[in-house]
């Protein structure tokens, strides 16, 4: 252990509101989310990029937030699951996976909502092999991937009939 | 997280000219870190060596796909979605693409990037077989000028890079010839997705009339490096391939590459994969 | 009369948290004051420890520093026994063995004192094989290095087997796997000599937890509390682990004064907590040239780590699961869980019913062979039917229909059509398809009179504005334990499934229902919520405030009725053993098991033999589960038990080293993607069984049993491979596929 540096104040935009906050340059964004903003609903499951848990939408693009050094937040447009339903109304992605099973455990669901989300705005009608594509790196251990792949379906045709986005 | 975060530090220099001074002001210091992917992972194992590092994400010379007649130029910056989503690499570099795709997940795509991959040099790397068959050439930069090397013999040994201390990767250029020639890649992983290679197979050839008129061959996570196969190459230049011809270049690789035995996976199966994916693109280009 | 809740599809009471990213994980959870806490431990897998040297530069005056000295109480994790010791004393017997407790406010100074705490361990010769144990190269744990066996008879083998037409014998292997619950391992405690002990945490059996720390600490029952969090994901892992992590952040908030959190990461995690027995069993089978069964001996090895944890039950699951739903007359079956200096193996659903399947299933496919009949038809002639015994005696009650399943699973695959077309095409083809089957049965609820020695309990309570209230100690940790409590108290009260809560789970104050696990919580304790929920309504009924036909609205006014009559509206029930049970655990025989799932799966795959890679295509799973409560949750426990079965099979291999997991990351210990898994087709059977609430029985882990099996003969099919080892990972099939051609 050498000597500690400063920390930085990092300015951005979480889920629609200005925030900033202090943090090591290379704190992740995972743990600035959680603790410093106490958004608690992006996961923390592997610390290493592989299970998904801690997905955010980055200036429009899919991340892994435990990979993020906070210092490549500054200016960021972020977007977490507490910025998913609008106000009081879930998605239709959000009410799909309450009706068709999507979410047992819980653990994955907030990555594997914005792994959809994300999706679904890049590409309003998937074929199967593209959602599970977009969905591949967002594990789950309890769904066995059936019911969140019925409610990405489900959302595309409630999307598809044109109500909410 | 096993690193302790206080004793890192990040700088966010706004230009080329400024990232590259700040390296040079102490030389073997400042580490450029572009998408994180790799060097995260490391940090958060607490095995990341380094202290200092400069961010060089949002440095817009080392971004964008730029096309002459001649070459198409991708700042190092690219990352693999960005690959993905240009029509220009799917058609004339279908292999830089398919690789692209099969490199981690959405997430990872989205902040890897062509640069950062090279840098870190790592010998299962999914994009540099393609960038091999193509011929690819670095683009370096230092304060001192620019210069401009193939990227076939860049990485000297395991992690080894020819890159001097003071230099960034600006670009990467492919060479715009192997257009018409056909294209194989094939990685094979753990699973289907978010795996990393244990075998890794990228190959080009151009065929006449039934014979390999000319051919590239490169494969990653058999050697300490990504390797271009040259002698497995020059067994099928000019030849039909035959099973028996095959077969002689079978032999040919198993002992151009050097596959070990480690975490992942045997020495003998990334031989046996390695020669059965040979004769798979064999196969494919002569159909 | 329909049903109002039974059998639809009702939304998971709380799933509308964890949708929107609101529930709250042990981790998501702060208190005032709250330092963390991390776990030092030996690197060595055998040794006595001489020094604990804390390195330089670290303000070590600053940390609560816990050793094997600061235990209050007893030095053990209480479970069946009391062999494991919650810290290292002297004696290191795996690796990652816990040494030093450490608690700091910051968590990165805190990863640097682990770092610079170093063990000086003078080695003893580990053992790290199943083999190694039985061979007693060291005696490591007791006398002999068992932890429990078990023996089986049934008939008179010894004088069967001449009377066999074939013998066909077979040894086979399960390797170890990782239960992998995205959440890891987390617990927050608050504990001092004045308040005794609370925790709050993700767990699976807050009773068990209970029982720990109250042997920990030396405390009197009412001064431990044990609260469960948002538990993403347990499959046993978080059966009795938590336990130990309770245990350390208590003796941390005990030393320190403060609330201390810990919490794992996935290396720690992967490598220093419970994982499924690894497996050795050998097969001999007598068959005649009908194909009747006539004499199965089956040896049965598990591998249970260091310490005794959950092994001797483990192996009683395995041992009553390994002859199958099969009726043999002679039967003889030996078993045993040994100990190695690895960490203490733990459960992992289905519980050595896997393990034992797995090894059966695969052997019937090879008997078939040998006799020259095709595998279903060898299943067909020996399915054991109503009114015959399976090997431990019990006489089955239930209308099992096993040759029925096993058709509509094959006809719903394709499986004969698939089996011939697949035998012409893969000629001279570099990808090879295969289809196969395994056929099983799980047994509900806690083997034997374990139910009975369990003593499971919950109540419910019913307020002035007639809110019902579920006590019960059973956790929700995805399987839809609260959604399916709700439907079934609605159902019995005729109410919405809105005015059901089921109450968090805290030793304060919910009685003890029992662990969560054995496929138990709906068949078991959901019996005892429906049993409340009928006492309640029949005090209203003899209190004469509702009639039977009474409608929802008119509920909360008898409700506040009678409790302005009588104080209090509430029940407490008891688990009854049903008085048609007998089990002797002296002769291992008898009624093992209250209720079966019966199951027949059929799995199609794809092997590309340049890569060995191997793919599942299509997967049907068949089941008999008595009455499905809730059609979506139970679909999609089979589902992600299939999943499960599926990394087993082919995916999670742990790679050890020197009795260590050298793979613990999730880069390299390999779960499926969502492009691994293909549409699992689910489909339910339902004959009611009459003592499951609204006639349902337990489903929980059956998935686990006939996945790998099924995928383990596709691949023999596919290959003409004889697979006897799972993982089957593509070096291996690799290997395996050369070695045919030579």
């Amino acid at each position: 252990m050498t000597d500690s540096h400063d920390k930085i104040r990092v300015h951005c935009e979480v889920n629609g509101q200005a925030v900033s906050f202090e943090a090591y340059p290379m704190e992740r964004l995972l743990d600035a989310l959680r603790v410093q903003m106490e958004l608690t609903g992006t996961k923390e499951g592997c610390g290493e990029g592989e299970c998904g848990a801690c997905s955010i939408e980055m200036d429009g693009s899919l991340v892994n937030s435990c990979l993020i050094p906070v210092l490549q937040a500054e200016g960021a447009q972020i977007r977490t699951i507490e910025g998913v339903a609008h106000s009081a109304q879930l998605s239709a992605l959000q009410q799909a996976f309450l009706t068709h099973g999507g979410a047992q455990c819980g653990i994955c669901t907030p990555g594997m909502i914005l792994a959809a989300t994300s999706l679904l705005e890049r590409n309003k009608d998937p074929t199967d092999e593209e959602i599970r594509e977009g969905l591949s790196g967002n594990l789950c251990r309890c769904t066995g991937y059936t019911k969140i792949f019925e409610s990405v379906v489900e959302a595309c045709r409630t999307r598809k009939r044109g109500q909410d986005a | 997280m096993r690193a302790f975060v206080p004793d890192y530090q990040m700088e966010a220099p706004p230009t080329l000219a400024a990232a590259l001074q700040r390296m040079a002001s102490e030389p073997s210091a400042w580490k450029p870190f572009a998408g994180g992917t790799d060097l995260m992972v490391l940090l958060e194992a607490g095995k990341l060596p380094h202290r200092k590092f400069l961010s060089i994400w949002k440095i817009p010379d080392l971004r964008g796909i730029a096309a002459s007649s001649t070459h198409v130029a991708l700042g190092a910056l690219t990352t693999y979605s960005e690959v993905r989503r240009d029509e220009l690499l799917g058609r004339e570099f279908p292999l830089l693409a398919r690789a692209a795709a099969e490199t981690g997940s959405i997430a990872t795509q989205n902040r890897g990037t062509l640069g950062g991959n090279i840098a870190n040099a790592s010998p299962a790397a999914d994009t540099p077989p393609a960038l091999l068959v193509y011929d690819a050439e670095l683009e370096l930069v230092s304060p001192s000028g620019t210069r401009v090397v193939p990227f076939h013999g860049f990485w000297k040994g395991y992690k080894q890079l020819s890159l001097h201390e003071d230099e960034l990767i600006r670009a990467i250029r492919l060479p715009r010839g192997t257009y018409g020639w056909m294209h194989f890649y094939r990685k094979v992983g753990a699973r289907r997705a978010q795996a990393i290679s244990k075998v890794c197979f990228a190959g080009t050839a151009r065929m006449e009339g039934g014979k390999i008129g000319d051919l590239r061959i490169a494969l990653g996570s058999v050697a300490p490096v990504v390797l271009r196969a040259t002698e497995t190459e020059q067994a099928l230049r000019g030849a039909r391939p035959t099973p028996i011809v095959i077969r002689a270049a079978q032999q040919t690789l198993a002992r151009e590459i050097a596959p070990i035995n480690d975490i992942r996976s045997t020495a003998h199966y990334r031989l046996r994969v390695a020669q059965n994916l040979l004769a798979e693109f064999c196969e494919i280009i002569s159909a | 009369m329909g049903n109002l809740h039974i059998g639809k599809s009702v939304q998971r009471k709380e799933g509308r948290e964890k949708v929107t990213g609101r529930a709250r994980y042990v981790d998501d959870i702060k208190f005032p004051g709250m330092i963390h806490g991390v776990t030092a431990r030996s690197p060595m897998a055998r040794g006595k420890i001489r020094e604990i040297r804390f390195g330089p530069g670290i303000p070590w005056d600053e940390f609560t520093i816990v050793t094997a000295k600061d235990i209050p109480g007893k030095n053990c994790i209480a479970l069946l026994i009391e062999d494991q010791p919650c810290l290292v004393d002297s004696v290191v017997n795996h690796p990652e063995e816990a040494v030093v407790l450490l608690a700091h406010p910051d968590k990165y100074l805190l990863e640097e004192a682990r770092r610079a705490l170093q063990f000086d361990i003078d080695p003893l010769p580990p053992v790290f094989t199943l083999e190694d144990s039985l061979a007693q190269k060291q005696i490591i744990w007791g006398e002999d290095n068992v932890f429990k066996s078990y023996q089986v008879e049934q008939g008179n083998i010894d004088s069967a087997w001449s009377l066999a037409d074939f013998i066909v014998e077979g040894e086979y292997e399960t390797g170890a796997q990782e239960q992998l619950y995205i959440e890891p391992q987390g617990m927050i405690a608050q504990a001092s000599p004045s308040d005794g002990v609370t925790v709050w945490g993700s767990l699976q059996c807050p009773y068990y937890v209970h029982k720990a720390l109250v042997r920990l600490f030396g405390l009197p029952k009412e001064q431990v509390r044990v609260v469960q969090t948002e538990t993403g994901g347990g499959f046993g892992g978080k059966e009795e682990y938590p336990s130990m992590i309770a245990g350390h952040a208590a003796l941390l908030a005990w030393k320190s004064g403060k609330p201390v959190k810990m919490i794992y990461d996935r290396a720690e995690d992967m490598v220093a907590t419970t994982k499924r027995h690894p497996s050795r069993t050998r097969h001999r089978t007598g068959v005649m040239r009908d194909g009747k069964l006539i004499a199965m001996e089956i040896d049965f090895t598990l591998d249970g780590g260091a310490y005794e944890t959950l092994s001797p039950v483990v192996l009683s699951r395995g041992t009553i699961h390994a002859a199958g739903p099969y009726s043999c007359p002679n039967v003889r079956i030996r078993s045993r869980a040994v100990a190695t200096n690895t960490p203490p193996q733990g459960a992992f659903r289905g519980f050595g019913a896997p393990q034992s399947v797995f090894a059966l299933e695969r052997h019937l496919d090879r008997v078939a062979e040998a006799v020259g009949i095709s595998p279903e038809e060898l299943r067909r002639r020996n399915f054991v039917r109503e009114g015959e015994t399976l090997s431990v005696g019990q006489v089955l009650q239930e209308k099992v229909q096993m040759g029925k399943l096993l058709d509509r699973a094959l006809e719903l695959s394709g499986y004969h059509e698939k089996r011939a077309r697949f035998g012409r095409e893969n000629r001279n083809n570099v990808i090879k398809r295969g289809i196969g089957f395994a056929s099983f049965l799980h047994g509900a609820g806690f083997t034997g009179s374990g139910e009975e020695y369990l003593a499971s309990e919950a109540s419910m309570t019913v307020s002035q504005e007639g809110k019902v209230q579920v006590l019960a100690g059973s956790t929700e940790m995805g399987q839809g334990t609260n959604t399916v409590f709700a439907q079934i108290a609605a159902e019995a009260l005729k109410l919405d499934c809105e005015q059901i809560e089921i109450l968090q789970p805290d030793t304060s104050l919910v009685p003890n229902s029992g662990p969560t696990v054995a496929s138990r919580t709906t068949m078991i304790v959901g019996k005892l919520v429906e049993t409340a929920a009928l006492t309640i309504q029949k005090s209203l009924f003899d209190a004469g405030l509702i009639r039977p036909d009474y409608t929802q609205t008119e509920f909360p006014n008898a409700c506040r009725q009678y409790i302005e009559r009588f104080g209090e509206l509430k029940a407490l029930v008891k688990y009854q053993h049903p008085k048609d049970l007998h089990w002797d655990d002296q002769r291992y025989r008898g009624d093992a098991y209250g209720a079966y799932a019966w199951a027949a799966y059929v799995v199609e795959v794809c092997v590309d033999t340049r890569t060995a890679e191997i793919r599942v295509e299509d997967f049907v799973a068949v089941q008999e589960v008595g009455k499905v409560i809730n059609p979506v949750l139970a679909a999609g426990q089979i589902e992600g038990g299939v999943a499960q079965g599926i990394g087993y099979a082919l995916y999670e291999n742990v790679v050890w080293q020197d009795g260590r997991m050298a793979n613990g990351q999730m880069t390299n210990y390999i779960m499926p993607t969502a492009v691994d898994v293909p549409k699992i087709r689910v489909y339910f059977e339902e004959l009611p069984y009459v003592r499951g609430p609204a006639g349902a029985k337990g489903i929980g882990e059956l998935p686990l049993d006939g996945t790998a099996p099924a995928i383990a003969n596709a691949i023999a099919n596919a290959t003409g491979i004889d697979v006897k080892e799972i993982p089957l990972t593509p070096e291996k099939l690799m290997e395996l596929l050369e070695n045919l051609h030579d």
